[in-house]
């Protein structure tokens, strides 16, 4: 059995210890939002928070994850909500299945710095594939984030 | 003109997924069938287009098209709401499951919005007329003392009644024959820029993709296909994929030899996704590979090429394209090779099937539902009754997911294991086994007179035809294939375009503006040579290569118009300060194509810098006639710079004895955002019909690129990807 702490609550799981934190979540806990896009740790498609860094959950083992705080799209933590606002306002999502690891990733990053200059935004943005083409938008919206943040 | 008629209290609201007691109207919006596509014979009424206003106000409508990320399921809402005087809170949409009676229900083409635009502003004006009437009667005052506003009918004395009020009345009346639409000046949602309904679920977690469908006692399974296209299980051992902890079973698909057939192999069965994927690592497999697998990528690109550098099947001639080059003061010739693409959308092909008797249910991301239920069907050997197919989310399509060979898989292992199943694709399966966006070689001509007019255009191709995949053997493109060669619209006496032969090895795919691509790079890089050898500005040059203000001749109802081409040209050109001086080693190239209906430009400024090139901006002009949500429009424009960008530098599939090279995202590479440019999209005004918008963006990218970087550094590039030639 492990332990996992994901979004605030703990789940047991009993399963092959080597199992990608990606799979544990969507087909054995059951949260969707956290997406399968290549499993090669190309595509941040299944980007999940891990003790407050961007983690692509694919290339996770399970068995590495007790003791850890997981946040999921579907999870609550300050940025994640200020940038589901933003992404709304200019309207970012194309198909939308890029997104949760999109948000993930800028999340982790507005964690770890409140005010990203252009290229730290594209280093860190770049981690995530979408293939609908929303990067001019994701970009702008976590710019206005950082600006609604900086103003209150 | 096919009648909106009042179905409120007629039995088959519950089929279409609609709770009685609203009003309903419906409507049969046929699709363009009349001139393009397979006949369509409705001939009852058949409806395809539901609106159903609740007493407690909520507007409801059957989106019959699936939502990709163009945002159709707010688009065509929108269209009824405004002329409906709804209130945009109050409407949610309904997907419709794959059923004939909606009408044509394929989500490709670029045309869900150029079909429905009409019909939908008749829908919202209908249903606001008789909102109008039952007012009117509940009062007892003249209907022409009542307006629509907001949700509410208000009459001149101030008062007002919700539309839900109205419902109970509204119910029992006869629908008018005709109604009046408003103005367009007085749109409130049309053209103005409204978010999608679904961005919330859409950036939180909750959409429901085909790969988040879960049901009771689902199982997950991963099929290990063959190699090369077509080939069969010889045969297999199971024993070791069955050690894997979660795998329950391992049964054979069957190859079916059709167009949406799945391509058959050995299927994995287990608990969990991963399992699968382990399980089918372990399996063992004899294939017999068949006849593809003596193909090539690089001996077949030559073997088209040498079927365009002699005389082909001619398509079109006008003039005489043999004494324009004998009189010729300069002649020019140039040939252009670009590989197989995959589309590669985001989410993997994966579908879940839960077959039952002979009774069958899908939940799937499908641009092509009706396919999908006859194929289901077929295979069962069921009537299309029995088959349900529940359109989700579709995280990305491209082209991809119009082809349902997926859920015929889930289909045939549902039934194997008589119980519910996921099929998976990995990416690995998803670049290997694609319907592949066809490899092309074409070679152009063009004749210049002494003062640099071009007085001959000679344009052959071969690749590999989509009709292949329908008809096994074919070999020389079809007719609309050739298409987009065939109407350039430029302005030239003698022009000849003739195919070359091509043999197919590989399933062949319509992708992202198809056709286009190859054509509109060859016709756009060989137009930017041809200004460079008669001396000329390439953008003065291609103005006059359009040529006068002409409008095509063609029975179609949508027509080319060279005035629109060259404002686009022009246009986008301005925006992008063509001709102004730029920052040092920056140099903007043009691309113009008229593709789905509408008139696009593209002018990309590049820079080149010890080798490595940059794409700084892209500017592009769309008419794409009305424009319903000038904001999804643009996003669409941004999306397909993208997508251009990522053919250009990377896009390559190859084969070696008839398998894929290419396996994920480290070899078929995609524009990240650090690579991602300033892109500035203007959408022209325009009152006519509305045409194409998901697709005509992606054609103009690659070659503005490559004529943006011949300015810069003198270095034509003829093939693509760039990453070929160590530019990126
Ligand atoms: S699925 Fe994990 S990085 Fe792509
Ligand atoms: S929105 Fe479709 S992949 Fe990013």
């Amino acid at each position: 059995m492990i332990t996992l702490k994901i979004n605030g609550k703990e789940h047991q799981v009993d399963v092959d210890p080597s199992m990608p934190l990606l799979w544990v979540i969507r087909d054995i806990i059951g949260y969707t939002g956290t997406k399968f896009g290549c499993g090669k740790g190309l595509c941040g498609a299944c980007m999940v928070l891990m003790d407050g860094t961007a983690v692509n959950s694919c290339q996770m083992p399970v068995s590495a994850m007790q003791g850890r705080e997981i946040i999921t799209i579907e999870g609550e933590t300050e940025n994640l909500q200020a940038l589901q606002k933003s992404w709304a306002e200019l309207n970012v999502p194309q198909c939308g299945f890029c997104q949760s690891g999109q948000l993930i990733t800028s999340t982790a990053m507005l964690n770890n710095n409140p005010n990203p200059s252009e290229e730290d935004i594209n280093s860190n943005m770049s981690r995530n594939i979408c293939r609908c083409g929303t990067y001019t938008r994701i970009k702008g919206a976590i710019k206005h984030c950082v600006e609604q943040n900086n103003k209150s | 003109m096919e009648p909106i008629k009042n179905i409120s209290r007629r039995g088959f609201i519950k089929g279409i997924g609609l709770a009685s007691g609203g009003l309903v109207l419906a409507s049969t919006v046929y699709s363009f069938s009349k001139f393009e596509d397979e006949a369509e014979v409705i001939s009852e009424f058949n409806p395809n287009l539901f609106v159903q206003l609740n007493s407690d106000g909520s507007l409801i409508l059957v989106a019959s098209r699936s939502e990709m990320g163009q945002g159709v399921r707010t688009s065509l809402t929108s269209v009824i709401a405004d002329e409906m005087e709804a209130d945009w809170d109050k409407v949610t949409v309904k997907q419709a499951t794959g059923d004939k009676k909606y009408g044509n229900q394929n989500t490709d083409g670029s045309r869900s919005v150029r079909t429905l635009f009409q019909k939908m502003r008749q829908m919202g004006a209908t249903v606001k007329s008789v909102l109008i009437t039952s007012a009117a009667k509940s009062w007892n005052v003249p209907e022409s003392e009542c307006t629509a506003e907001n949700h509410f009918i208000v009459h001149t004395s101030g008062k007002k009644i919700g539309f839900g009020e109205l419902v109970d009345i509204a119910k029992t009346l006869e629908v008018p024959e005709k109604v009046k639409l408003k103005s367009p000046k007085d749109f409130k949602y049309i053209g103005k820029n409204l978010p999608s309904i679904d961005v919330e679920s859409l950036s939180n977690g909750s959409a429901v993709f085909g790969l988040d469908k879960r049901i009771p006692n689902m199982k997950f399974a991963a099929i290990k296909r063959c190699p090369v296209a077509h080939g069969t299980v010889k045969s297999f051992d199971k024993t070791e994929a069955l050690k894997v902890k979660g795998v329950v079973d391992v049964v054979e698909v069957p190859m079916l030899r059709k167009a949406f057939g799945p391509l058959g192999g050995v299927a994995v069965i287990a608990t969990n996704t991963w399992a699968a994927f382990k399980g089918r690592d372990a399996l063992k497999v004899e294939w017999d590979t068949g006849a593809n697998d003596s193909y090539n990528s690089e001996a077949y690109m030559k073997s088209i090429t040498a079927n365009v550098h002699k005389p082909g099947h001619v398509e079109k001639s006008i003039g005489n394209i043999e004494s324009a080059f004998q009189s010729s003061n300069k002649s020019v010739e140039a040939t252009y090779r670009l590989p197989h693409l995959a589309h590669s959308p985001m989410e993997v092909p994966n579908a879940v099937a839960s077959v039952n008797g002979n009774t069958c249910e899908v939940w799937a991301p499908i641009q092509s539902p009706q396919a999908a239920r006859r194929e289901v069907a077929n295979f069962l050997n069921t009537e299309e009754a029995n088959v349900t197919i529940n359109v989700t989310f579709l995280g990305g399509g491209f082209g991809r997911k119009a082809k349902p060979d997926f859920i015929v898989e889930a289909t045939a292992i549902s039934k194997a294991i008589n119980g519910p199943v996921q099929v998976v694709w990995s990416r690995e399966d998803d670049i290997q086994h694609s319907y592949y966006h066809t490899v092309s070689s074409q070679y152009l001509k063009g004749a210049l007179d002494s003062k640099g007019n071009v007085t001959g255009w000679l344009h052959r191709f071969a690749l590999p035809t989509i009709g292949s995949t329908f008809t096994p053997g074919k070999n020389l493109p079809q007719a609309w294939e050739a298409r987009s060669a065939k109407d350039v619209p430029y302005d030239v006496p003698n022009m000849q375009i003739e195919t070359g032969k091509a043999d197919a090895h590989v399933r062949i795919g319509w992708l992202r503006s198809v056709i286009n691509i190859p054509h509109g790079f060859a016709i756009n890089v060989f137009a930017d040579e041809l200004a460079h050898v008669a001396g000329k500005d390439p953008l003065d040059f291609r103005l006059n290569l359009i040529g006068r203000d002409r409008i095509q001749d063609t029975k179609d109802p949508y027509k080319y118009n060279t005035a629109k081409l060259k404002h686009v040209l022009k246009t986008t050109a301005k925006n992008a300060g063509y001709g102004k001086p730029l920052p040092e080693g920056h140099a903007i190239g043009l691309a113009v194509h008229y593709s789905f209906y509408s008139h696009l430009a593209a002018a990309v400024e590049v820079s080149i810098t010890d080798g490595s090139l940059k794409v700084h901006k892209i500017n592009m002009a769309i008419d794409c006639g009305t424009a319903i949500n000038k904001d999804t429009i643009t996003a669409q424009m941004e999306g397909s710079a993208i997508f251009g960008m990522s053919l250009a530098f990377y896009g390559k599939i190859t084969a070696k004895d008839g398998a894929i090279e290419q396996s994920n995202f480290h070899d078929y590479r995609m524009t990240r955002m650090s690579q991602a440019p300033d892109i500035h999209v203007e959408v022209i005004d325009s009152n006519e019909p509305p045409t194409g918008v998901g697709e005509p963006g992606v054609p103009i990218i690659a070659p503005a690129i490559v004529n943006a970087i011949f300015k810069a550094t003198g270095k034509r590039y003829r093939s693509l990807p760039l990453s070929d030639h160590g530019l990126v």
